[in-house]
C-alpha cells in the first residue's frame, strides 16, 4: 500500500509540452508512472512521444479524464496561468492534483483553495502543493519531480515541506525504503498538509513509522504535534529547518519566515517533542534515530 | 515586500482609501517647503519599516514651516530600532474624535482571509488582543466571494464602530479590501483609522505588506523596492537573479540548493560552530534546480565579496540537479573569479551523478577546495576553516 498515490493511478501532466513539463514527464515515465496523457488548450489534437511512447494532449482536463479514466493530475503550468489550470482540473473533479508550480501568488492560492472546499467538505479534489515536488510511491508511481532512484518501497512514510530535505532523507534511509514520500510544498497556503499525511500514513498498513520535516513559518507543525499526540499511534521523528533564520526575511520558500515570534523553528521542535516526537538536530541524526525505530520494529 | 506609510498610503489613495495630503521629503529644508504648501498645522513621521515610531521621537507636531524643518532636522538620521531614518512624511494633522483599528490579513493556518477590526484602535494591536480580546472582531473573509457593501457593515458592526459612522466605515473597508486584493498584499492595516470632528473616516496610518509573487501583474511595484534601504549583497545578488539573505554576525558563507536544504545547512553550520568558538553562517543562498557554472559563479562572487565570510560551505544534494554540473560549476566559477577567489571551500556533493562530480574536482585539484562526502562533516570543516582564518587575522 502507499498514501494517495499507487500503482493503479493513471496520471496526466497540466503543462505537458512546455519545458518542465516534458523533461518530468519524461522522469516519471521512466520511473513506471502510467502517464496517460497531457492537457494544453492550445495545442489540443497534438501527440507528444516520450522513448516510443506516444501520449495525447488533450484541450482540457475533463475531456483527458473521460478519454483515459486519469484520476491524478501534474501541474507544472507557469505561474501566471496556474490558477486557472488548477480551477480547472478542480472542475473536473479530478481526484489527485499535484502543483508543482514555485510562484503562484498567495491570492491565486487562496482562491483555488477556497473554489476546492466549496465543492464540499473534504474537497473531492485532494490538492497537494502548490510549490512542492510532489508525491512518490517508490516501486508504484511517481507523480512530480522527487528522483525515483533514490530509494526503492519500504515502511517508512515521508511528509516534507522542503524537495531537498525529502531528497535528502530519503538518501540517508534509502536501506530501509518508503511507502510513500510526499512533499507538501514551502508556500503560506498549500493542500494537503502535514495532518492530512499523518492522518492517511497512520490507515496505511504498509507503513510502520513516519519522517515529518518541518521549516520555519506558520503553525502546521504545532497542529501537527497536537494531531500526532491524540490519533498517531505509529512512530514519528521530526526534523525542523531555520533555527538560525533571522526575524522578518522569507528564506527561500515563500511561507518561510518568521513574524515577530511566531512560526519559530525552537517552537515547533518543542511542541513535537511534548508530543512525543523525537526530533532530530541534523537531518543524518533524524535519519539515525528512524534506523533505531525501524530496527527496534523488526 | 513591506511598504513604508507613505507608499501605503498612495496605494491607499489610488484605491479611494481616504488620506490626509502629504509630502514624503528627505532635508529638513523640503519638510519646511512641504509644511507650507499643506499649510497649517503638521506631522512630521519617521518613514521606517518597524513600529513604536511615535515612542522612539519620530512623530511629531509642527506648527510652522520653521518647526517643521526643525522637527525633520531631528527626525532624519535618527535610528528606530535600527532602522536609520532617511525620509519623512509631512502631513496635515487632524484632530482624532475616535480612534479605530483595521486590518485584512492573510490567515495561513485557516487557508483564507482574516478582517479585524476594534472601535478600541490606537494601541498596538498585539497589546489589544491579549488584554481586550472581546474588543477585537475577527472576521473570516471567503477569498471568492470578497468583501461587499453587506460584509463590510457587518464586520463594523462586529467591531462594535458608532453606528453615526457606520456606513462610511463599511465603504472604507470596501476601499481596503480593493487595495489588498488589487494590489496582491498579505496584509493592509491601518492603525488608528479615525474618525474626525467632521465625522469622516480617515487612514492616519499604513502599513502593507505585498506579496513578490505577484510581481508579474504588477510592474509598478518594483519601483516601490527602497534601494537605498537595502544590503549591498543582497542588492548584489537580486541584480544576478539569486535568491540570498544576509545574516548578521556569521563567518561562514553558504551555497546549497533548495530552500529547505539551505535552511539546514545554516543550522547545521551553527550547531558545528558551536565547537568552534561560535562560528555561524554568514548568508542562506538558494541556487535552486539548474546549478549552471554560471550561477555558481555568480554566487561564489556574491559570497566571496562579504567581507565577513571566512570559509564557504557548498552543500549541493542532486536531486533534478546533476552533481557533476555543480562540479563543473564550481571548478569554472574558481576559473572565472581566478585571484578574487581567495577563501577556502568546503564541497559536499551527494545523489545524483555524485561519483563524476566528485571525480571532477578530485582531478581539479584547485588548492582552495577540500570535498566532504558528509553534511554534518563538511559543516564541521567549514566551520573549523572559518575559526582557523579568524584566529590567523
Amino acid at each position: 500500500m502507499s498514501i494517495f498515490l499507487n500503482e493503479h493511478s493513471k496520471v496526466i501532466v497540466q503543462g505537458i509540452t512546455g519545458s518542465e513539463g516534458t523533461k518530468h514527464t519524461a522522469k516519471m515515465l521512466a520511473a513506471g508512472t502510467n502517464i496517460v496523457g497531457g492537457v494544453n488548450a492550445r495545442k489540443a489534437g497534438q501527440t507528444v512521444s516520450f522513448h516510443g511512447k506516444d501520449l495525447t494532449v488533450f484541450g482540457t482536463v475533463e475531456e483527458a479524464m473521460k478519454e483515459t479514466d486519469a484520476d491524478v493530475s501534474v501541474v507544472f503550468v507557469p505561474p501566471r496561468f496556474a490558477k486557472d489550470a488548477v480551477i480547472e482540473a478542480i472542475d473536473a473533479e479530478i481526484a489527485l492534483l499535484v502543483v508543482i508550480t514555485e510562484g503562484i501568488p498567495v491570492h491565486d492560492s487562496a482562491y483555488f483553495w477556497a473554489h476546492a472546499c466549496a465543492q464540499g467538505a473534504p474537497p473531492r479534489t485532494r490538492i497537494i502543493g502548490p510549490n512542492c515536488p510532489g508525491i512518490i510511491s517508490p516501486g508504484q508511481s511517481n507523480a512530480g519531480i522527487i528522483p525515483a532512484n533514490i530509494s526503492g518501497p519500504g515502511p517508512i512514510g515521508l511528509v516534507s515541506k522542503s524537495g531537498t530535505l525529502t531528497y535528502q532523507m530519503m538518501y540517508e534511509l534509502r536501506e530501509i525504503g518508503f511507502s510513500s514520500a510526499i512533499g507538501i510544498g514551502g508556500d503560506p497556503v498549500i493542500g494537503t498538509t502535514h495532518i492530512d499525511a499523518l492522518a492517511a500514513f497512520q490507515a496505511d498498513p504498509q507503513t510502520q513509522a513516519i519522517v515529518m520535516i518541518g521549516e520555519i513559518g506558520g503553525d502546521a507543525e504545532e497542529r501537527a504535534a497536537e494531531f500526532i499526540k491524540a490519533n498517531v499511534t505509529k512512530p514519528v521523528v521530526a526534523y525542523v529547518a531555520g533555527f538560525t533564520a533571522p526575524e522578518g526575511k522569507t528564506m527561500g520558500h515563500a511561507g518561510a519566515i518568521v513574524s515577530g515570534s511566531a512560526g519559530t523553528a525552537q517552537a515547533k521542535k518543542e511542541a513535537l517533542e511534548a508530543a512525543g516526537v523525537k526530533v532530530g538536530k541534523t537531518p543524518s541524526e533524524t535519519a539515525a534515530l528512524m534506523k533505531e525505530i525501524v530496527s527496534s520494529l523488526s | 515586500m513591506d511598504l513604508y506609510e507613505y507608499q501605503a498610503k498612495d496605494l491607499f489613495a489610488a484605491h479611494g482609501v481616504p488620506v490626509l495630503p502629504g509630502h514624503t521629503v528627505t532635508t529638513p529644508a523640503d519638510a519646511a517647503k512641504a509644511a507650507a504648501d499643506i499649510g497649517g498645522v503638521v506631522v512630521v513621521k519617521a518613514q521606517v519599516k518597524t513600529g513604536g515610531r511615535g515612542k522612539a521621537g519620530g512623530v511629531k507636531l509642527a506648527e510652522t514651516p520653521e518647526e517643521a524643518g526643525e522637527k525633520a532636522r531631528a527626525i532624519l538620521g535618527m535610528d528606530i530600532k535600527g532602522h536609520t531614518v532617511h525620509r519623512v512624511l509631512v502631513t496635515q494633522a487632524s484632530d482624532i474624535e475616535e480612534e479605530y483599528y483595521f486590518s485584512f490579513l492573510l490567515d495561513r493556518s485557516n487557508r483564507t482571509f482574516l478582517a479585524m477590526a476594534s472601535a478600541e484602535g490606537g494601541m498596538e494591536i498585539e497589546q489589544l488582543a491579549v488584554e481586550r480580546p472581546e474588543a477585537l472582531a475577527k472576521v473570516p473573509v471567503d477569498p471568492i466571494a470578497g468583501v461587499d457593501k453587506a460584509k463590510a457593515a457587518s464586520i463594523v458592526n462586529m467591531a462594535r464602530i458608532p453606528a453615526e459612522v457606520a456606513d462610511e466605515a463599511a465603504e472604507v473597508i470596501v476601499q481596503l479590501w480593493e487595495t489588498f486584493v488589487g494590489e496582491d498584499a498579505t496584509l493592509v492595516e491601518v492603525n488608528p483609522l479615525i474618525r474626525n470632528p467632521g465625522k469622516r473616516i480617515i487612514a492616519l496610518d499604513g502599513k502593507v505588506t505585498l506579496d513578490d509573487n505577484a510581481d508579474f501583474r504588477h510592474p509598478s511595484h518594483t519601483a516601490l523596492v527602497d534601494q537605498r534601504a537595502e544590503n549591498p549583497l543582497e542588492a548584489k545578488a537580486k541584480a544576478k537573479g539569486l535568491n540570498y539573505v544576509k545574516l548578521d554576525g556569521g563567518q561562514v558563507g553558504i551555497i546549497g540548493n533548495g530552500a529547505g536544504l539551505v535552511m539546514s545547512t545554516l543550522d547545521v553550520v551553527a550547531y558545528a560552530g558551536q565547537r568552534y568558538g561560535g562560528v555561524k553562517p554568514a548568508n542562506f543562498l538558494d541556487i535552486g534546480g539548474g546549478a549552471s557554472a554560471q550561477v555558481m559563479a555568480d554566487g561564489l562572487d556574491v559570497i566571496l565579496g562579504d567581507p565577513d565570510v571566512r570559509s564557504v560551505f557548498v552543500n549541493v544534494f542532486g536531486g533534478i540537479t546533476a552533481c557533476d554540473e555543480v562540479a563543473d560549476g564550481v571548478v569554472e566559477a574558481l576559473r572565472i573569479l581566478g585571484d578574487a577567489a581567495t577563501k577556502p571551500l568546503v564541497v559536499r556533493l551527494d545523489g545524483n551523478n555524485v561519483e563524476e562530480g566528485r571525480r571532477i574536482l578530485n582531478e581539479a585539484n584547485h588548492p582552495l577546495v577540500t570535498q566532504v562526502d558528509t553534511m554534518d562533516n563538511a559543516a564541521d570543516k567549514a566551520a573549523e576553516l572559518a575559526a582557523v582564518s579568524l584566529l590567523g587575522a
